[in-house]
């Protein structure tokens, strides 16, 4: 048994961060009816990445929105809207990710949604807060990532900003939209009350910061300071990042200077018997030297049985060859309506043992308008 | 009311991952009591960053362990193993990250659990999954870095794999652990038995990945290829996708309709008609981009693309950040009191319920300094 089972969510959710919340409750067992709009649908349709196009549409629609029905409705028309409140009249979960405003102007407000629906959970995420002087702002990842520093915590020193390479901002809003909509059904569970979860990108990304953001209202206000080379956290000693070996590339994450010195055979680390932050470029400089003599397996044979944290750096190709991924069983294929197939990757979240698969893939737009219709309209 | 009010959790994990969940249940509501070993408690006391700490714990600690309760017991002492049980016959949650094996000796695995209170939902965290060659190997987030595939996505072509500068699979593990948690407590809701939640920073670190991923299984297993100029943001995304430096700061340019960008500001890019262009040639026309806002400053430019809708932003530091009137205006901060009355401003849950922000005055526990109350409340039944 899936544990959202008999849960109907509305999702009028667009792009990355409330589709991908959408995804997740979906995946937990929900039935997930994105709400379209005729002829475009949503916007993340046509978003193409590195040109990829799957049987017509972005590689990221289909990864983001597999196991969901589509309704189209254009739900401005007011004969429209009375059709899609008889399916809010039904649903247990309300979410959009429009611009502050943009409901309201259509009669969905979470009042209007209460009046049809008492008990509802009504869930938004926006860009900024509906209440910032920045709210009509877009509410676009790499915008956010530069606005809340994210961009000078990766990269080294003389790299000036360097985001984060994934939409890491909409994933986390998306992520902490589906805690605030699952810990609200289980107020309804328990309770019988509906809610209004709200969260925004800003908010999550100053989440995501928690610890250094905190630090910096705690150190007396320093920024943070990344190492001239093999960055891989501002805050953090050496020998902390990536280092290139004869061969590849190897991550050390801790580990005190003398034990490695020893063990690495570089007695130039000698000279630094206290690991000092001030002199991790130092540190680093010379191991980063050092470990360019060798094989990335060699030193992975000496470090691993002394238990000095290191791993290599796989690309793709590498780690799915690997066992260790493998055993996981993480990717799986999907299927259309229209039999088309692709392989994606699965939920995250294993429970009683289950893995919460489907073989649902992304519905084409408007696929299932006429089941809808009849299930909650006709 | 908070959606988790009533229910109790005891939490066992270490770190960052497994406590950072625990933050976000207690945010929610929750009773999270972290379960350590007497004296020193959970390790990430002595974790710290910039040597900052406060009372003896560092501020690291005190980020991720505010609004929660401390028991101190030895769970190699038999006396304080009666009494975690007791607690577990009580609790609605109990969580853990350590590795495989070390619950099997102790007998507190989730059958163990289940045998004290048949109701329990109980919460793993692991470095790679139970199973396989990894299973043991130390679950440490630059380490899941680096074997993801994640090092790929950042950073110039040029360059060596570029980490994220954050423990982003331990925060991303830990939102999906409350995920699971939350999931579970819907479960039990319906069946009335206990619930076994399973996460791995593997798992989280690849599903972080998952638009990347799906890429690289449909496209006939293309390696992600970054941008080559200062600056590139997504190695799947075309220009101007980035972040250019100008006279005075820096800005960003989200995706756009290149040649009104262009027209925008003032350069002709017409020979990129093309949509195709915008991504095969994207180092090309970053150059071309990047020379042109060299000329102004930060404000000038987006003053200019603003005016005429075009994504864009400005790139700022933690200093500019913390003073930007939104920060007080959505009440970003929150200020937290230990039990002799020291003070911290640290950051407060993403979430928001009803219209309210969810705080709590309440600063990271010292250790056992809730173990008379939880004697009295939980334990001393005759």
């Amino acid at each position: 048994m899936k544990p959202l089972e008999d849960y109907l969510i509305v999702d009028f959710s667009q792009f990355l961060s409330g589709p991908s919340a959408s995804l997740r409750l979906a995946d937990l067992g929900a039935r997930v009816i994105k709400i379209e709009k005729p002829g475009t649908g949503d916007i993340c349709r046509t978003l193409y990445t590195s040109d990829l196009i799957m049987n017509g549409e972005s590689s990221v629609f289909h990864t983001i929105n597999r196991n969901k029905e589509s309704f189209a409705i254009d739900f401005k028309q007011p004969k429209e809207l009375e059709k899609l409140k008889k399916i809010l009249a039904k649903a247990d979960v309300v979410m959009h990710n429009f611009r502050p405003g943009v409901m309201e102007r259509v009669g969905l407000s979470y009042d209007e949604v209460k009046e049809i629906n008492p008990n509802i959970i009504y869930a938004e995420i926006s860009g900024y807060g509906t209440k910032s002087e920045l709210k009509d702002l877009p509410g676009q990842d790499l915008l956010l990532q530069s606005l809340t520093a994210l961009t000078w915590l990766s990269g080294n020193q003389d790299d000036g900003p360097v985001p984060m390479g994934l939409s890491i901002v909409d994933m986390l809003a998306g992520a902490h939209l589906a805690q605030g909509i699952l810990a609200a059904l289980y107020r309804k569970a328990t309770h019988n009350i509906g809610a209004k979860v709200q969260v925004s990108m800003l908010e999550s990304a100053f989440d995501f910061q928690f610890e250094t953001i905190t630090t910096y209202f705690n150190d007396g206000g320093e920024l943070p300071v990344r190492t001239k080379a093999n960055n891989a956290h501002a805050y953090l000693g050496a020998p902390y990042g990536i280092y290139k070996t004869n061969d590849g590339y190897l991550a050390l994450a801790m580990g005190s200077i003398p034990v490695l010195a020893s063990l690495l055979k570089c007695d130039a680390l000698l000279q630094f018997p206290e690991n000092k932050f001030g002199l991790r470029d130092d540190i680093k400089n010379i191991l980063a030297t050092h470990l360019q003599t060798q094989d990335t397996q060699f030193w992975l044979d000496i470090l691993e049985p002394a238990d000095i944290w290191c791993a290599k750096v796989l690309n793709y190709k590498q780690l799915f060859a690997e066992e260790g991924f493998q055993v996981l069983d993480f990717v799986q294929r999907v299927e259309m309506l229209d039999s088309y197939t692709y392989k994606t990757t699965r939920c995250p979240i294993k429970i009683d043992g289950e893995y919460f698969t489907s073989t649902k893939g992304s519905p084409k737009l408007g696929q299932d308008n006429e089941r809808i219709i009849k299930e909650f309209i006709a | 009311m908070k959606p988790l009010e009533g229910l109790v959790v005891l939490e066992f994990c270490q770190f960052l991952a497994g406590p950072s969940a625990g933050l976000k249940l207690a945010d929610l509501g929750a009773r999270v009591i972290k379960i350590e070993r007497p004296v020193k408690g959970e390790a990430c006391r002595q974790l710290s960053i910039k040597d900052l700490f406060v009372d003896d714990s560092s501020l690291l600690f005190h980020t991720i362990n505010r609004n929660k309760e401390s028991f101190a017991a030895d769970l190699k002492n038999p006396d304080d193993l009666v009494l975690v049980k007791k607690l577990i016959a009580k609790a609605d949650i109990m969580t853990h990250n350590f590795r495989p094996g070390v619950m099997d000796k102790i007998e507190l695995t989730y059958n163990d659990a289940l045998t004290i209170n048949p109701k329990i939902i109980y919460g793993t965290i692991t470095g790679y999954g139970d199973k396989g060659p990894w299973a043991n190997k130390p679950g440490q987030d630059l380490l899941l870095q680096s074997l993801s595939g994640l090092s790929w996505l950042s950073g110039k072509k040029s360059q060596e794999p570029v980490p994220f500068g954050l423990a982003v699979a331990d925060l991303m593990c830990g939102n999906h652990f409350v995920q699971g948690i939350l999931a579970a407590l819907l479960k039990r809701a319906k069946t009335g038995k206990g619930v076994l939640v399973e996460v791995s920073l593997l798992e989280s670190v690849l599903d972080v990945q998952f638009e990347a991923i799906t890429s690289y299984l449909n496209d006939g297993g293309q390696q992600p290829q970054r941008g080559d100029v200062k600056g590139s943001a997504h190695a799947f995304l075309s220009a101007p996708y980035g972040v250019y430096q100008t006279k005075e700061g820096y800005i960003s340019l989200a995706m756009g309709d290149l040649l009104f960008i262009g027209n925008t500001l003032g350069i002709d890019l017409k020979k990129y008609a093309d949509k195709h262009l915008w991504f095969i040639k994207r180092d090309e026309i970053r150059e071309l981009l990047g020379t042109k806002l060299l000329t102004q400053t930060a404000d000038y430019w987006l003053s200019l693309l603003q005016k005429e809708g075009i994504w864009c932003g400005k790139v700022l530091n933690y200093e500019e950040l913390n003073n930007q009137s939104f920060v007080k205006e959505l009440q970003l901060k929150q200020t937290v009191k230990n039990s002799v009355g020291e003070t911290l401003v640290t950051t407060r849950s993403p979430i928001q319920l009803d219209g309210e922000i969810l705080i709590s005055p309440k600063a990271a526990p010292k250790v056992g300094e809730d173990n008379l109350q939880i004697h009295e409340q939980f334990l001393n039944d005759a």
